[in-house]
């Protein structure tokens, strides 16, 4: 499994999708197509994540794998399949901003490891909260660029104040100050998009 | 050291050269306090050239700024090429969606004219009046994109890079018309009074980008826009990491490397020494929180890690110090800069 884990995240890195393709292809006698997903896309794409930390993955490199794996999960799990995970509601935008990436690689990599979700793109204040209301919405995660945004996620927050909705941060304000996230009043802040994973499981013990 | 009182030019000049001037040079890059200084709104206040001159006169003679800044706002190159800004009352105004809706429109693409454009001309126009204002006492910073950064506001992030993986023959042609449009867009602000030139260089950042494809890419880019500037610039990283780059960044010609607040400032210049000046690195987003003896703290901190030997400007680590950030965190900053920035720097010695 550890070798299968290392080529599979190479192929990623190599952006060959092609032999991505061929390895998943190989283990459908072997193990279960969520089993693929769990074992070796998930720990794959946070191997990756964790690298991108260390400095030794470019970003872009990030949001290829992601790309990759969410198509061949698509291929495998389809949206609505029911061996996608048994979750909370959830919904992913960016805040008044229309820097897109950490939000296409969050909604790509939780995607690509058998979750399905909302995705809002950009949205204001009010807009938003009308919108998880009505979708009735447990995760909201929120990307932002810009400080700006990042500070209006406390009206979010206040808005949505009663409701049972947990609130899940990222993007380079909160990276920047590790204080943020609490100040504006999150539930959660994650450095990578590969830490939504972990902390997706940890709110759904409180959610689900 | 060199005694006496220096111009804030000579000041800068003499760290360049990577000696010690009379003090730490202090860039603070404020933009959007200028409104505040002014009573007018954001969108107002960059509306017209005058008010950017008054709101930088004002704030460099409150906070004892090393420098002018010309920087409005950085989408401005986007609505320079048709692109839509989107204005906010409490910080900067941001680009909208992108305007490069698909790969194939790269082909019909035409950089916009510089002396056509009213936008960038608005830019000029403070710069010449500023010139007029500052003479050669003060440094007048001018600001571009870097063209390899450019297409994260033209074409969005996640479409640029798919064009850089897998479109690699647009991926040029959009180099080759950032790169005219760069260069003209630089020279045009040193010859309305311009200094130097800030070259905003993120996309090339390790924190975006690996070394291997910094070499391929963005490193090529800037070499050859670099080279086409008629005057000194520096890269900012713009909170972006550039250590395991630092090497090679001097060779692109750039003189002034600025850096994040995410890395240590002290190995930074360690790495640059007599090849490159550091500018940097306080965190603007932290910044907003502290108090005055915090602030004085991070300052202290900076200069002690950066300062020996000249080759140093104090600064923020973004380039735009947050509209938040309060005026009495900048005076602080402001008061430790010319306290502590005072060489020779004998109390970081004695602290060692």
């Amino acid at each position: 499994m550890v070798n299968l884990v290392e080529n599979f995240m190479e192929a990623l890195l190599s952006l060959d999708s092609l032999t991505a393709t061929q390895m998943m292809n190989a283990q459908n006698n072997r193990m279960a197509p969520i089993k693929f997903v769990e074992d070796v896309v998930i720990v794959a794409l946070e191997r990756i994540g964790a690298r991108w930390q260390e400095g030794t993955v470019a970003l872009s490199q990030v949001y290829m794998a992601g790309r990759i794996c969410e198509t061949l999960v698509d291929e495998i799990l389809p949206p609505a399949d029911p061996a996608r995970k048994n979750q909370p509601k959830m919904a992913i935008c960016m805040l008044v901003d229309h820097h897109n990436l950490g939000k296409i690689l969050v909604y790509s990599l939780l995607r690509a490891s058998g979750f399905d979700l909302l995705d809002y793109g950009t949205m204001a204040v009010d807009p938003l909260v009308d919108r998880v209301k009505k979708d009735k919405i447990e995760i909201l995660l929120i990307s932002t660029l810009m400080l700006p945004s990042a500070l209006k996620v406390k009206q979010v927050k206040e808005k949505l104040a009663g409701l049972a909705v947990k609130i899940v941060v990222g993007g380079a304000p909160f990276r920047l100050d590790d204080q943020l996230w609490q100040e504006v009043g999150a539930d959660a802040m994650c450095q990578t998009a590969s830490e939504a994973l972990a902390v997706i499981h940890a709110l759904m013990g409180g959610v689900s | 050291m060199i005694q006496g009182k220096m111009t804030s030019l000579q000041r800068v000049l003499t760290t360049l050269g990577h000696q010690e001037p009379d003090r730490v040079p202090l860039f603070l890059l404020v933009t959007m306090h200028g409104a505040k200084a002014l009573g007018v709104s954001i969108k107002n206040y960059f509306s017209k050239a005058e008010n950017v001159v008054e709101g930088q006169l004002r704030l460099r003679a409150r906070y004892k700024n090393d420098c002018i800044y010309n920087f409005f706002y950085a989408p401005l190159e986007v609505e320079a090429w048709g692109g839509e800004v989107i204005y906010h009352d409490d910080g900067p105004p941001n680009s909208g969606e992108p305007f490069i809706r698909h790969f194939q429109d790269i082909r019909n693409l035409a950089p916009p004219e510089v002396e056509k454009t009213p936008c960038l001309g608005r830019v000029l126009k403070a710069t010449q009046l500023l010139k007029d204002k500052v003479g050669d006492d003060v440094p007048i910073i001018g600001v571009v994109m870097s063209p390899f950064s450019l297409p994260v506001m033209q074409m969005g992030f996640d479409k640029y890079i798919e064009l850089i993986y897998e479109w690699p023959d647009l991926f040029e042609h959009l180099m080759k018309i950032n790169e005219e449009f760069c260069v003209a867009w630089a020279n045009a602000q040193l010859k309305a009074g311009c200094t130097a030139i800030c070259y905003f260089d993120p996309v090339s950042s390790t924190t975006v980008s690996t070394k291997k494809m910094y070499l391929k890419t963005g490193f090529e880019v800037a070499k050859r826009t670099i080279a086409r500037i008629n005057g000194p610039t520096a890269t900012h990283m713009a909170s972006g990491r550039c250590l395991p780059i630092i090497d090679d960044i001097p060779k692109t010609g750039t003189a002034i490397i600025g850096v994040s607040g995410q890395e240590d400032l002290g190995a930074l210049k360690a790495a640059c020494r007599n090849k490159l000046s550091v500018l940097g690195n306080l965190n603007g987003i932290e910044m907003r929180r502290w108090g005055p003896r915090q602030a004085e703290e991070h300052v202290k901190r900076a200069i002690s890690q950066a300062g020996i030997g000249g080759g140093f400007i104090l600064s923020d680590n973004h380039g735009e110090i947050p509209w938040q950030v309060p005026d009495d965190v900048l005076m602080a900053i402001s008061e430790a800069a010319h306290q502590w920035g005072r060489y020779p720097l004998s109390w970081v010695n004695e602290n060692r």
